[in-house]
């Protein structure tokens, strides 16, 4: 194909395309192998003159037992959380994309798409007014039921994955809205008409169909959540130490920045061998 | 008559212009140094105008002071890390005989080896304080005595730390009887922490913090600074900071000049300013920590807690000073820290 482009579409093709790849190298590139400096240091070079090159930073990683026991914490975290946000955010897609039509759906679309438009900072924050002992969420079943009711979610585990699966459930749901969409009605109708139940459509039809999008949706949430520092830390209290907020530490409280910068690698590493090892079944999905 | 008026303002006008100097603070926010009133005031009566730029942690603060040399003229730093400042030649000597309010300031603060090298003030004394806890006045009958409310079983869910390494482990040391400063045994150290973590409700991470959860009733007791605590009161919160019998652990913070500063005399006037007790009554009202100033706690309506409490001799005894921390010892509290929280 690139040999068969003309000087004069090629010379266009660059410049369209060198904005973009600027763009990526600024933003992108350029950060990311500083902070891969940094992940090689003993001091920043701003701080410690006599700063050197050391692997010792990856090293902690793997001689103190912590660090892989919070990693696996927020790992099943992101498990968790994704989890979550398949078995709600599924659902909902495909109420939105199959059976209602026209008006409604734009709203209801609307709704899923708001809490997008706020700070999740503020979300988070929202969140701990109603979880919190005696907040809102307690006030408004106490008067709904009788009986007394103490939920004490706030600064639970529980706290965390559902700041977390509020904050990322959108994704899931945008994700899966395409996929179904595009699927011709006329096949469920076909297998309708051949005696197919609702729940052998769903499995045997619009599953597979839509599985791409389910697991874009999926990779979507799992790769943030598994760094999350944010939630863990307002929602989780004591039990909110997790991967992303000893990497937070290091870099805000301790000021150790290549240790962090290290840590924050390690995640990414481990975080691109999970998708690597999971890429069978998403090519599998796709074809 | 009317010509020796524009003169005279002509004169004043002249002399302010020929020494009035723009100097910059670093300090933490919302500490002291950047009250409107004061600065207010300050600029009036000096002419010089004065602009704050904040840090989050002592680390941010010696980098900026690394890295824009000639950018402040008066930098706010604890008096542990005074010595690691005067080390990178980032602070300078300080004349204090220029500054009419030093006289007030004792002994104990003035000769303390933190802040004075080969005999030279590389910062002058300016407020002290205590880390130790705060309760709810109104969930206890007896104002408890001792650290070990903290452990108070009965309580579990109902108490609250801040979340800093050294500061957990520094209390600790406290609980199982050990010097801060050269803690012996660790070990001691994390199994009192460890039967902590479980009764903790969660971490505090600032004073505004700190005061919703009282407010709101989450918490009946938490470890706090002295000077936030007056401050809360002084807000209407039901609170009472104690300064248990194992003892508590104190704080001085000092007032510097770089040596790259080109307003040292104007600096010199601020820091004067500061630890005047006059600006430190009216602080005080507001809530503040103690003043390192004799003459301005001694100023203070007979009541307050910063002379009631702070200046009573027997708790003075029970203070344990901080010392310079090192980097190997900073590194071992936090794995230990690190590794209890991870633990959860």
């Amino acid at each position: 194909m690139a040999e068969a482009l003309l000087p004069t579409e090629r010379r266009r093709l660059v410049s369209l395309l060198s904005p973009a790849y600027l763009w990526l190298l600024v933003a992108v590139f350029l950060p990311l192998s500083a902070m891969l400096f940094f992940s090689f240091l003993t001091g920043l070079p701003q701080d410690d003159p006599d700063w050197g090159v050391t692997l010792a930073n990856y090293g902690k990683f793997f001689q103190n037992p912590t660090y892989p026991a919070l990693l696996w914490k927020s790992l099943k975290l992101g498990l968790w959380v994704t989890g979550f946000c398949i078995l709600i955010g599924y659902p909902c897609a495909l109420v939105l994309a199959k059976s209602i039509k026209g008006r409604a759906r734009e709203a209801l679309f609307l709704m899923v798409i708001l809490p997008f438009w706020s700070n999740s900072l503020v979300r988070i924050f929202s969140w701990a007014i109603v979880l919190r002992g005696n907040g809102v969420l307690e006030r408004t079943l106490n008067f709904l039921l009788p009986f007394d009711v103490r939920l004490n979610l706030m600064f639970t585990r529980e706290a965390v994955v559902i700041g977390l699966v509020h904050s990322y459930l959108p994704y899931v749901i945008l994700t899966s809205y395409l996929a179904l969409q595009a699927i011709d009605d006329d096949l469920i109708d076909a297998a309708r008409s051949m005696g197919a139940s609702k729940l052998t459509i769903l499995r045997r039809l619009l599953l597979p169909l839509s599985l791409p999008g389910l697991l874009a949706g999926a990779v979507l949430v799992f790769v943030p959540v598994v760094g999350s520092f944010m939630e863990p830390r307002i929602l989780g209290g004591r039990l909110g130490t997790y991967y992303g907020t000893v990497i937070e530490d290091q870099f805000v409280a301790v000021y150790n920045w290549p240790l962090g910068a290290a840590l924050s690698f390690i995640l990414l590493a481990v975080v691109l061998l999970i998708l690597a090892l999971t890429s069978p079944v998403l090519k599998r999905a796709r074809t | 008559m009317k010509n020796g008026i524009l003169l005279i303002s002509f004169l004043a006008l002249g002399t302010a212009g020929a020494c009035a100097d723009e100097i910059r603070v670093l300090n933490w926010q919302g500490y002291g140094t950047d009250l409107k009133w004061s600065v207010e005031a300050f600029e009036e009566a000096t002419g010089h105008t004065v602009v704050h730029e904040y840090f989050n942690s002592e680390q941010e603060m010696l980098t900026k002071l690394r890295t824009n040399p000639g950018a402040y003229d008066v930098v706010m730093i604890n008096a542990i890390f005074n010595g690691q400042a005067v080390d990178e030649d980032l602070i300078a000597a300080i004349d204090t005989s220029k500054l009419e309010n030093y006289a007030g300031i004792p002994q104990t603060f003035a000769a303390d080896p933190k802040l004075v090298h080969d005999g030279s003030v590389y910062g002058v004394p300016w407020t002290w304080g205590l880390t130790s806890f705060a309760y709810n006045t109104q969930s206890y009958d007896k104002a408890p005595t001792s650290i070990e409310a903290l452990w108070d079983s009965e309580r579990k869910g109902r108490i609250a730390i801040r979340d800093d390494a050294v500061e957990a482990v520094q209390f600790g040391a406290l609980a199982s009887g050990q010097d801060i400063n050269d803690i012996q045994d660790l070990d001691a150290v994390r199994e009192k922490l460890a039967a902590l973590m479980p009764l903790l409700r969660t971490f505090w991470s600032s004073e505004n913090d700190w005061n919703q959860f009282m407010a709101a009733g989450e918490l009946d007791i938490a470890t706090f600074w002295s000077g936030s605590a007056s401050r809360s009161a002084a807000q209407g919160l039901p609170v009472e900071f104690v300064v248990p019998e194992e003892g508590a652990i104190g704080w001085l913070d000092s007032l510097t000049i770089p040596s790259s500063s080109e307003h040292k005399e104007a600096a010199a006037q601020f820091i004067d300013w500061m630890i005047d007790p006059e600006f430190y009554v009216k602080w005080n009202a507001e809530g503040a920590p103690a003043s390192a100033n004799a003459e301005a706690a001694a100023a203070l309506p007979e009541d307050a807690f910063n002379r009631k409490v702070l200046g009573d001799p027997a708790v003075a005894a029970r203070i344990q000073f901080q010392d310079p921390i090192s980097d190997e010892d900073r590194a071992r509290y936090l794995e230990l820290w690190q590794g209890l929280k991870a633990a959860q």
